[in-house]
């Protein structure tokens, strides 16, 4: 107890700094996977024959290594916040991209020709009733990603991007078995 | 008003054309259904008129311009638009959907709104319903706002793709009638899809009958009943042309029986089960003093209410369904049937009770109808 207490004395400044800007990582890449995943979604409902291969692409791309990604941005991006926030952005975009396909997929077809027939445009059909009906599922895939890249952005650490990645891996570093 | 020139639709994939060289034109005002069996083409002939699908070979005329040189969105925001499936948009309150495409023409709130409250009021259902949401409505209560949602911008041509197809017959039968009432109010040109024969009889000016892509036959009721064009009509038609050909003349009149069993409002619940048992029935129609129709009570409801009430006139129920003497037979028959009941009281002007018709008569008349000529035939032999 008292030890937390010395710790949280010691620390607890720097703790809240990092909190804030592993928030900020994490959120900014929430916020650019969500501006791009969503209308790409939304793109890939209108091409369903090929859509499935395209999301099987991008399933591999989240599959690499998120170290491995952070070294190969490194050359093109250097170091710091902004090729973290890149790196995070990657693995953000799968699970909003699939949802927003599957949500906009399952709005009842009836439902999208009533639109169509009674006269919306593309864009009047996708705001007013693929959007809306879809959203649960999309949110469902926005929140899995949030958790998702709270946890990867530890990593920012290691290419200079801060967060709460710089405290663990000090602690790591310096920790000494007794 | 509407017409079809040639009209062919290959599907991509498919050798045999959907649709294939159809001819016809629809004046205005007229209520037109297509028929026929299960995949002939009449939703595909339907949604090449507001361009859900896209004619290979032909033209077709909307108010004399090719629909394909309009703008295919504005095409669709001047033609009303029911399909089967209802498609109220489950997010939007029973208001906001009667005023989308209102919304889509960009009217004001205020304009939807009065436009909405107009248009619910030509059917059966309370403002109240504008703020609620389509699924706390029954599904004939859903199809009926799927009719205003079609009527919102006041289109001219109303097209409906088996709108009342998925309800139960007793709802449907409902809104046939409201629907071939209001279409007179509106005064619409309707393209109405089917495969019921009954509804086609019931609602059209005009019905025309389609098989494998092509018209068979386009008349009247009343012409493709009595001069069907080909064996295919006439097994279209099939049974149901027996009942219908002679329904078709015949009135209520001509086979109710003129001398119901009634009991007065203002007796007992003691004398109405005297008359029944007197007349061996277990139900009654309550009329008063000058033999207005009011209700009817049977066995049931005096054995439920006969500690609480004493009169006819506090047990009986009011909700009467009727026909009118002058009615064809044609018109009432099916309904009569459907509904179950065992007997239909007939009324004159004012209500007044003039007969019943009842399920024996129906069957007498039935029987005739199919076995008279036989019978007849039979005895001129001997
Ligand atoms: N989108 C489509 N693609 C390919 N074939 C279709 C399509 N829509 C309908 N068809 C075919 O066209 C024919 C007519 O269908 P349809 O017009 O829906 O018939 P109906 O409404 O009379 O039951 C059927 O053989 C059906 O399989
Ligand atoms: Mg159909």
């Amino acid at each position: 107890m008292e030890a937390i207490i010395t710790t949280l004395s010691a620390y607890g400044w720097d703790l809240l700094e990092k909190t804030g800007e592993h928030m900020f990582i994490s959120l900014a890449a929430i916020l650019l996977g969500v501006s791009v995943a969503i209308p790409a979604g939304i793109l890939l409902t209108r091409i369903p024959k090929v859509a499935d291969r395209i999301i099987s692409f991008v399933g591999v791309l989240q599959t690499v290594p998120s170290l491995a990604i952070l070294a190969f941005l490194m050359p093109f991006l250097g170091v710091g916040v902004l090729p973290a926030i890149i790196a995070l952005f990657i693995y953000s975009v799968l699970p909003i991209l699939r949802n927003t396909y599957t949500g906009v997929m399952e709005v009842d077809s009836s439902l999208k020709e009533a639109g169509r027939g009674m006269g919306m445009s593309n864009w009047e059909t996708v705001r007013k009733i693929e959007l809306p009906l879809a959203l649960p599922v999309i949110m469902s895939g926005i929140r899995f990603a949030t958790v998702y890249l709270i946890g990867w952005a530890t990593l920012a650490a290691f290419i200079g991007g801060g967060g709460l990645g710089d405290l663990i891996f000090d602690g790591l570093n310096l920790y000494q078995p007794s | 008003m509407l017409e079809f020139k040639e009209v062919t639709k290959t599907f991509e994939g498919s050798k045999k054309p959907a649709v294939h060289k159809l001819n016809l034109s629809i004046n205005k005002g007229e209520f037109v259904v297509f028929i026929g069996p299960s995949g002939c083409g009449k939703t595909t002939t339907m949604k090449m008129i507001n361009r859900l699908v896209e004619p290979s070979d032909g033209q077709i005329l909307v108010e004399g311009t090719n629909v394909l040189d309009q703008d295919s969105v504005q095409l669709r925001r001047s033609i009303g638009y029911v399909i089967q499936q209802i498609g109220l948009m489950p997010h939007m309150t029973v208001g906001e959907n009667i005023s989308l495409v209102g919304s889509l023409l960009k009217w004001s709130k205020e304009k939807q709104r009065e436009r909405a409250k107009e248009l619910i009021s030509l059917v059966d259902l309370p403002e109240e319903y504008l703020n609620r949401y389509p699924h706390e409505l029954s599904g004939g209560q859903q199809q009926r706002i799927g009719v205003l949602r079609a009527l919102a911008a006041d289109p001219p041509l109303i097209l409906m793709d088996e709108p009342f197809g998925a309800l139960d017959p007793i709802t449907r039968d409902g809104l046939q009638e409201e629907f071939k009432k209001l279409q007179k109010e509106v005064d619409k040109t309707i393209v109405f899809v089917t495969h019921d024969m009954d509804e086609a009889i019931k609602l059209a000016d005009k019905i025309v009958i389609m098989n494998a892509g092509e018209i068979v036959q386009v008349g009247s009721p009343d012409e493709i009943l009595k001069h069907p064009a080909n064996e295919f009509v006439e097994d279209f038609i099939g049974k149901d042309r027996l009942l219908q050909s002679r329904p078709d003349v015949t009135r209520v009149e001509q086979i109710m029986n003129a001398n119901p069993i009634t009991v007065k409002e203002e007796r007992t619940l003691k004398e109405a089960i005297q008359v029944m048992r007197d007349n061996r029935v277990d139900s009654l129609l309550v009329v008063d003093e000058i033999g207005t129709l009011k209700g009817y009570i049977d066995i049931e409801m005096i054995d439920a209410q006969y500690k609480k009430r004493s009169y006819v006139y506090e047990a009986m129920d009011t909700e009467e369904y009727s026909v009118h003497k002058s009615d064809l037979l044609r018109d009432t028959m099916y309904r009569m049937l459907r509904r179950g009941s065992a007997y239909v009281p007939v009324i004159e002007e004012n209500d007044r009770l003039v007969g019943i018709v009842t399920r024996a008569a129906l069957a007498n008349m039935v029987y005739d109808t199919i076995w008279g000529d036989e019978t007849a035939e039979v005895a001129a032999a001997d």
